[in-house]
């Protein structure tokens, strides 16, 4: 395949591949490289940070002591546990309200399909503004809880396109012969539907997870208590505002902290790790979930 | 109970749009059918119920819409209606109903020209103009330099690497800038270990337009390859052999085939691009300001969130936003029919 004529052109020529080559390979470095620089921050001795003058490409004396300190509880530690029982929660409801309708927009001549189909499509044209949305949530009461982290952006319209066209395209045969067999209509569902779709229930709830993981602003919009602050709001405050750690924020282990630099950027892997465990599942499908969402909505 | 009442509000639109109704509002119009088994439709075939029964046989399938459903009518469609508090003088204890109406008085800002209102203004259209012609060729120009690459498996290690910044938060990029680019971060260490002045280009306000685009480039340019590369992959490759015979090179090519098949999805993106021009990474912008200042940083969707939410001036800075909004929809509306006129599909047809 490769070293071969190519839609009828001979391959290109050793200069104008090696050009292509750098041009990715400085690319990808401009990817890559802060992130080592992160990580290794994190994980060197303070002497070492602080001859460097704060962040380092390139880790020495590697140790774990800024992970012990913000993961031995206080702030950080709360902070992540919100986060990470936010994102689990938001995504399960997520998840089961967007099938939910997917699954009901999937059948066409029932009652009053058009009309609710065109409400969530014209939801993706017509966007409220941050002030009206943000008096709703205020209204409903749900600011300073958890809640207002969830249920302003639980369903996204677009998500339920994309699971409706999934859904659309199950046999009807299959449906009809369930009904025959005296099946209901969340047997189908559980039964058949669901266990068909794994694919794209996979992208769905993954793109979901990642929202909430990654949700900052809705933090700052309607929680105005720190105790109950996300992981993102953290990051925002001890290492965009250069807020300091003290040993009192922190489940102290010792009385030395590790050095704020390592500190910080500790907290900026603990917050991207959870990303990069995931990104290896959401690079297998998300082409297809991306493109089934393009072409049929 | 309210969100059926706006529920209701939307389906006008639904039927004077054209889109034939099911069967809901034709069944209606029959009045009582006398034997409802015959009445069958002319383009299915299929029996014709009334819609008292269908409504009775599909009352489980609408239960499944109703979570979600009102989600949408509550955090969407409410609020959409919340917009009248622009015509207001919005005072939190009174509620939206009761505080007093104002005419158009919060609108007077955007005519009387408030000079932090103007600064906004310019903020935004100079980041958009930016992000259209700086910023959005250059997906297309690395997915063109992906696909010319022989090699599947390199192809997709650089994917990989490349998709990857597109899944972190504002806060890990603007966090990851600072650390990169700030005065005591990896680049400044080493000029400054090197004897070479420093350059601290995240508290310069002269460099904040350029630290915006780099960080949108940084975030976003290899994830935005990905419809483009999937639009390259349909073009025919019988095309490309057929203009090799008719003596065209590489280049040729890439100019009379490569370049056309992307014709209508650069023409969708702009659209949509277009319709979202008053938005310019709020995100990104608010996470920075305390860092760039107000005057150099501030734009539309900022000024709504310090005037608003912050100030407390709840009814003009809901006047901005709608007006933004408004101008948005027209923006795409306007455009999808210039694409019409051009012979393009656009973003719907007609």
């Amino acid at each position: 395949m490769t070293r071969t004529i190519v839609n009828g052109v001979a391959p290109p020529s050793v200069a104008s591949r090696l050009l292509k080559g750098i041009v990715l390979t400085i690319a990808c470095g401009l990817v890559i490289l802060p992130f080592v620089g992160v990580f290794s921050t994190s994980i060197s001795s303070s002497e070492a940070v602080t001859k460097a003058g704060g962040f380092l490409l390139l880790p020495s004396g590697v140790n774990f002591d800024a992970y012990a300190s913000i993961l031995s509880g206080g702030v950080v530690s709360r902070a992540l546990v919100v986060s990470v029982v936010v994102t689990a929660v938001g995504t399960i409801l997520s998840l089961f309200v967007t099938t939910l309708i997917g699954y009901a927009l999937s059948r066409p001549g029932t009652f009053a399909h058009k009309p609710i189909l065109l409400t969530v499509l014209f939801s993706l044209l017509f966007t409220p503004g941050l002030i009206p949305v943000y008096l709703m949530v205020k209204e409903v009461g749900l600011l300073d809880s958890y809640a207002a982290l969830i249920v302003p952006s639980m369903v996204s319209a677009f998500n339920i396109i994309v699971v409706r066209a999934f859904f659309g395209g199950i046999p009807a045969e299959l449906i009809e012969s369930a009904k025959i067999d005296g099946a209901s209509e969340w047997q189908i569902f559980t039964r058949i539907s669901l266990p068909l779709s794994k694919a794209v229930l996979a992208v769905i709830g993954l793109f979901y997870a990642v929202g909430y993981w990654n949700s900052f602003f809705n933090a700052l919009l309607y929680l105005n208590d720190s105790a109950k602050w996300p992981l993102q709001m953290i990051l925002r405050s001890y290492v965009l505002q250069n807020n300091q750690l003290a040993a009192a924020d922190l489940g102290a282990v010792s009385e030395a902290l590790p050095p704020q630099e390592s500190l910080q950027m500790a907290i900026l892997v603990i917050s991207i790790v959870p990303i990069l465990l995931v990104y290896p599942f959401l690079q297998k499908h998300f082409a297809k979930g991306v493109l089934t969402g393009a072409v049929k909505g | 109970m309210s969100a059926h009442t706006a529920g209701h509000v939307a389906e006008p639109e639904v039927n004077d749009d054209g889109y034939a109704p099911v069967g809901n509002s034709s069944d209606v119009g029959h009045g009582k059918p006398k034997r409802p088994q015959e009445r069958r439709s002319p383009t299915t075939g299929a029996v014709r119920r009334s819609w008292f029964e269908r409504l009775r046989r599909d009352k489980t399938l609408l239960l499944f819409a109703l979570p979600a459903l009102t989600l949408i009518i509550a955090f969407h469609y409410i609020p959409l209606l919340g917009n009248v508090i622009a015509f207001k003088d919005y005072q939190p204890y009174l509620g939206i109903a009761d505080s007093p109406w104002v005419g158009l008085q919060n609108f007077e800002i955007l005519f009387a020209g408030d000079p932090a209102f103007l600064n906004a203004i310019k903020n935004t259209l100079v980041l958009t103009f930016i992000q259209t012609v700086l910023v959005f060729p250059m997906p297309i120009m690395l997915a063109l330099l992906l696909n010319s690459l022989l090699s599947e498996r390199l192809k997709r290690l650089a994917q990989s690497i490349l998709y990857l910044p597109h899944f972190l938060s504002w806060v890990i990029v603007v966090a990851v800038f600072q650390q990169t680019l700030g005065g005591s971060g990896l680049l400044n260490n080493f000029l400054r270990s090197n004897g070479l002045p420093t350059f601290d280009v995240i508290g310069n306000t002269d460099f904040f337009v350029a630290l915006l685009t780099s960080q949108v480039i940084w975030k976003d340019t290899g994830w935005a390859t990905i419809l483009f590369l999937a639009v390259l992959s349909q073009i025919d490759s019988s095309l490309y052999e057929a203009a090799a015979v008719d003596g065209a090179g590489r280049w040729g090519q890439l100019w009379h085939i490569t370049l056309p098949g992307l014709r209508g999805i650069i023409i969708l993106l702009l659209i949509l691009r277009l319709g979202d021009s008053l938005s310019v990474g709020f995100e990104q912008i608010i996470l920075q300001q305390a860092a760039a200042g107000i005057d150099a940083s501030e734009v539309l969707d900022t000024y709504v969130y310090n005037n608003g939410v912050v100030g407390g001036n709840w009814g003009l800075s809901a006047a901005v936003g709608l007006v933004k909004g408004v101008i948005g929809v027209v923006l795409v509306l306007g455009a999808n029919k210039l694409a019409h006129v051009f012979g393009e599909q656009g973003v719907y047809q007609k």
